[in-house]
């Protein structure tokens, strides 16, 4: 049984391996907010009504099917169940607004920026990178 | 084949998001919480995965991507990399990077871990996932606002 920094360690390795091979190959961006944006609204220049960003979508939803269950048997961890955590709906509502509504106008996300910008040293991403950590805490931190 | 390979990374993205304990919102709570520091509590494990994940981010994109860019060559699928032009730190990035703080810190969910979690079919996933994309829709019609104040129609 890893401890659980190894495991961390692991899991962030297979993230900048995921988000290397997308730059390498397809030579695009792995944030996952821009990729939703993508999907759903396709730009006019874009041939296919299904652009790729379906299929990385994808590959997270079958990640979560296939894996979710037997990495929680494996490292003895509870399933993560949203609706099992006493979270009032709009509660629930707001942080995934909240969340949405800066992703877009802030161009990016946690793996957006966090990764893939700061992977680049693009000081964009550094600076949003920096700003949504600390509020983040401060808002962990008042309303935990 | 450029579809079957983003799906191949969305996958693996996936697998280190689980893996590493990116998907459960507890998890990245403790981590946001620095109040936990002091009840010895805290889970620093997070900065490691950011690390990580630069780790080998960083140097694929320094020593492979960036002088392939500069000498105008492509990824090995396309013709050119999609990289962002705008290097401007403005009011737009800033309160949208403070939003998404906000939310993010309320209670732990991120864009990726939410769609991950989506597998589970459970109705508060579904329903944080619903209200994350009319914010995505809102953020760009202020954006498309913005762009047509500015300069005339531009495409987003």
């Amino acid at each position: 049984m890893f401890s659980s920094f190894a495991i961390a360690l692991c899991g962030g390795l297979l993230i900048g391996l995921a988000a290397s091979l997308l730059m390498v190959v397809n030579g695009r961006i792995a944030g996952v907010s821009g990729i939703i944006s993508g999907a759903l609204w396709r730009s006019e220049s874009a041939g296919s009504a299904i652009g790729w960003q379906v299929y990385f979508l994808a590959g997270l939803v079958l990640s979560g099917l296939l894996l979710a269950t037997p990495l929680e048997a494996w490292l003895a961890i509870e399933p993560v169940v949203i609706s099992a955590r006493g979270i009032a709906l709009p509660t629930l509502l707001l942080a995934g607004l909240l969340v949405g509504l800066g992703s877009s106008l802030g161009n990016g996300c946690t793996s957006g920026h966090c990764i893939c910008g700061m992977g680049r040293l693009s000081p964009r991403s550094i600076a949003a990178s920096l700003l949504f950590m600390l509020v983040g805490v401060i808002a962990a931190v008042l309303l935990s | 084949m450029r579809n079957l390979m983003a799906l191949l990374s969305g996958l693996l993205f996936g697998a280190g998001l689980l893996l590493s304990g990116l998907a459960d919102p507890a998890k990245v709570l403790g981590f946001l919480d620095i109040s936990r520091v002091v009840s010895g509590e805290w889970d620093p494990s997070l900065m490691l995965v950011m690390g990580s994940a630069l780790s080998i981010y960083l140097p694929v994109y320094l020593l492979w991507v960036k002088p392939r860019a500069a000498r105008k060559q492509g990824p090995v699928l396309d013709s050119q990399y999609h990289l962002p032009g705008n290097t401007r730190i403005d009011g737009q990035l800033v309160l949208g990077a403070a939003l998404f703080g906000l939310g993010w810190g309320m209670l732990g969910i991120c864009p990726g871990p939410a769609v991950v979690n989506l597998a589970s079919l459970d109705p508060m996933a579904l329903a944080f996932m619903a209200a994350m994309v009319l914010g995505v829709y809102l953020g760009r019609l202020i954006k498309r606002t913005i762009a047509r104040r500015e300069s005339g129609p531009i495409q987003i």
